[in-house]
């Protein structure tokens, strides 16, 4: 969805995570407390979740985490989520800084559980590596 | 198939009408290819979300378009602020995020938006009709809008909102599109109380349950009473849209595209039947209060403190005024105790009018315009806050660092006039 190249850890988040009032853009940690991954770090990590959720200001809170060097290196989703897009696009168009955005099939996604690092290509391709 | 863009868009593309038409073209296109669309439509009406501050990103956005002189050019109302403009002193914040914050606002009504400052712009008394296409951003106008209203917008985000609304286009995708609008999964009652489903604050915990397992799925819900309410639909859609990213629902016999069973699935069959008993009720309910043990007797559960009540989440409407003024009566919120209730300052006039808001305040209630208690530092420190809006007790603990309990609005006014938490479970024991 946004094409780039990234790579980092993964995260791989149990349930869909609304970047508004569930991320802290400053921190880059999670702070929903009905998230059973809260607590953790975004920064520098490739995220996978399996769709966006809440919040129309998702967008604003991912530009801002990005102009601020603590968002994810890059996001996976399985569902296409166009609030998250617009983050990623809104924050290039400012900064020239790119978090690709990449849709997976199912058994791509499955298989992220049992990687510890993932790589994207400009074609959004997803390598994976333990 | 690829996206073609008609002679006008590409013209606003190269530049032809200036960059700032261009960078919100160039933002819209991008949107329209990630997410499939073929072309662009219309639209004759934008919600914007954008002018709610979240930091220094938000500002050089609105003050690239703003600086390259975008107009908008369609009506275009705004949404919440981070503050409320008309009584700054409620703001209990870091001044510099203030300033900021003020200037966003600033930015859009120079961009020609209208300042409204509300989260429910279908309260205003201009508001879109049946079958129009419009970019509306906030998941909880964006949920009333496409279910209740009729109208068509796709879940739009920040920054799009304001690019629909200076060039008047957006992806034909989603729910701009009849195939997209048809019920996915059904969600059907069963056993619960007539009682229950009379009381309003039954809406926001069913919201709640459809929104978590619909995901973003669009939800049809049978068994609700014909012709609810736009307030209850709305509590409803705003939980839902929170706990999942429902951007559309149906009420069979209440929504306008849901008359029957099979309108609202288009005449096909649910992808999914779900069957919602009292019990899962009770648990959603449950889980949306942080701050009581739920395991512990209910007669010890009272031990709460709540040093905050919170309503109008969303912003409430002249009628949900009017059963607060009717369920405070003559009576006082207790010195212990800060009652909030959040509105748009058009809802505030009416309410003025009426005589309403001079009795509320009379009464102990702070009323707040322009933003909400869940978004922006105004309570003073408390532990705990009770509401009668799932979508604040959803959020309220994360964002402002609060434990909640969620109650109807006949709880709120009790423990907010008690001094201490009171709670009539009796609905939902014999739900």
């Amino acid at each position: 969805m946004v094409p780039g190249e990234a790579a980092g850890p993964l995260l791989v988040l149990d349930e869909p995570l609304s970047f508004w009032g569930g991320l802290d853009s400053e921190t880059g940690l999670i702070i929903d407390h009905h998230h059973p991954q809260s607590g953790e770090s975004v920064t520098g990590t490739v995220l996978a979740m399996s769709a966006g959720r809440g919040s129309s200001s998702a967008s604003s809170v991912l530009a801002e985490a990005i102009r601020l060097g603590m968002a994810p290196a890059a996001i996976v989703l399985l569902e296409p989520d166009e609030i998250i897009v617009l983050g990623s696009v809104v924050a290039e168009e400012l900064y020239g800084i790119t978090i690709p955005v990449v849709v997976v099939d199912e058994s791509t996604f499955a298989r992220l559980r049992s990687a510890r690092s993932a790589k994207i290509d400009t074609t959004g391709r997803v390598t994976l590596a333990n | 198939m690829p996206l073609v863009l008609d002679d006008s868009d590409q013209a606003a593309l190269t530049g032809d009408r200036g960059p700032a038409w261009q960078l919100a073209m160039r933002v819209i296109v991008r949107i329209a290819d990630a997410i499939q669309a073929d072309h662009l439509l219309d639209i004759s009406a934008a919600h914007i979300d954008s002018c709610l501050y979240h930091g220094r990103s938000g500002l050089d956005f609105a003050d690239r378009l703003a600086d390259a002189g975008a107009r908008v050019i369609v009506p275009t109302t705004l949404n919440v602020a981070s503050f409320d403009l008309r009584h700054p002193d409620l703001y209990r914040g870091d001044p510099q995020t203030a300033v900021l914050a003020r200037r966003l606002t600033e930015r859009y009504e120079e961009m020609g938006c209208r300042p409204t400052w509300t989260c429910a712009p279908y309260q205003l008394e201009e508001r879109p009709e049946f079958g129009q296409n419009i970019a509306w951003a906030e998941s909880n106008a964006i949920v009333f809008a496409n279910s209740v209203l009729g109208a068509r917008t796709g879940r739009y985000g920040d920054f799009i909102d304001i690019c629909a609304a200076i060039t008047g286009r957006a992806p034909a995708a989603g729910l701009h599109l009849d195939d997209n609008r048809r019920g996915d999964v059904l969600f059907r009652l069963e056993g619960v109380s007539d009682r229950l489903l009379d009381n309003d604050g039954f809406y926001p915990v069913l919201g709640h349950l459809v929104g978590a397992i619909t995901g973003t799925r669009i939800p049809v819900i049978e068994g609700l009473p014909a012709r609810s309410s736009e307030d209850r639909l709305k509590t409803l859609g705003a939980a839902a849209a929170s706990s999942g990213s429902v951007a559309m629902f149906h009420a069979i016999g209440s929504t306008p595209e849901a008359a029957t069973f099979a309108d609202a699935f288009g005449g096909r069959t649910p992808g999914e039947t779900i069957v919602v008993r009292p019990d899962d009720l009770r648990s959603t309910r449950d889980q949306l209060t942080t701050a009581v043990d739920q395991h512990t007797d209910p007669s010890e559960r009272d031990s709460a403190d709540i040093g905050a009540v919170c309503v109008g989440t969303p912003h409430y409407s002249v009628g949900e005024f009017g059963h607060l003024v009717e369920l405070i009566g003559n009576s006082r919120v207790s010195a212990g105790v800060q009652f909030y209730a959040s509105t748009g300052r058009d809802v505030l006039m009416e309410i003025e009018l009426r005589g309403w808001a001079d009795r509320l305040r009379e009464s102990g209630v702070t009323i707040v315009t322009d933003t909400c208690t869940y978004i922006t530092p105004i309570l003073a420190k408390v532990d705990a806050a009770m509401t009668d809006s799932a979508k604040w007790a959803y959020y309220a603990p994360g964002n402002i660092g609060v434990e909640v309990v969620l109650g109807s609005v006949e709880d709120c006014v009790a423990t907010a006039v008690a001094g201490h938490l009171v709670r009539d479970d009796s609905m939902w024991a014999d739900a």
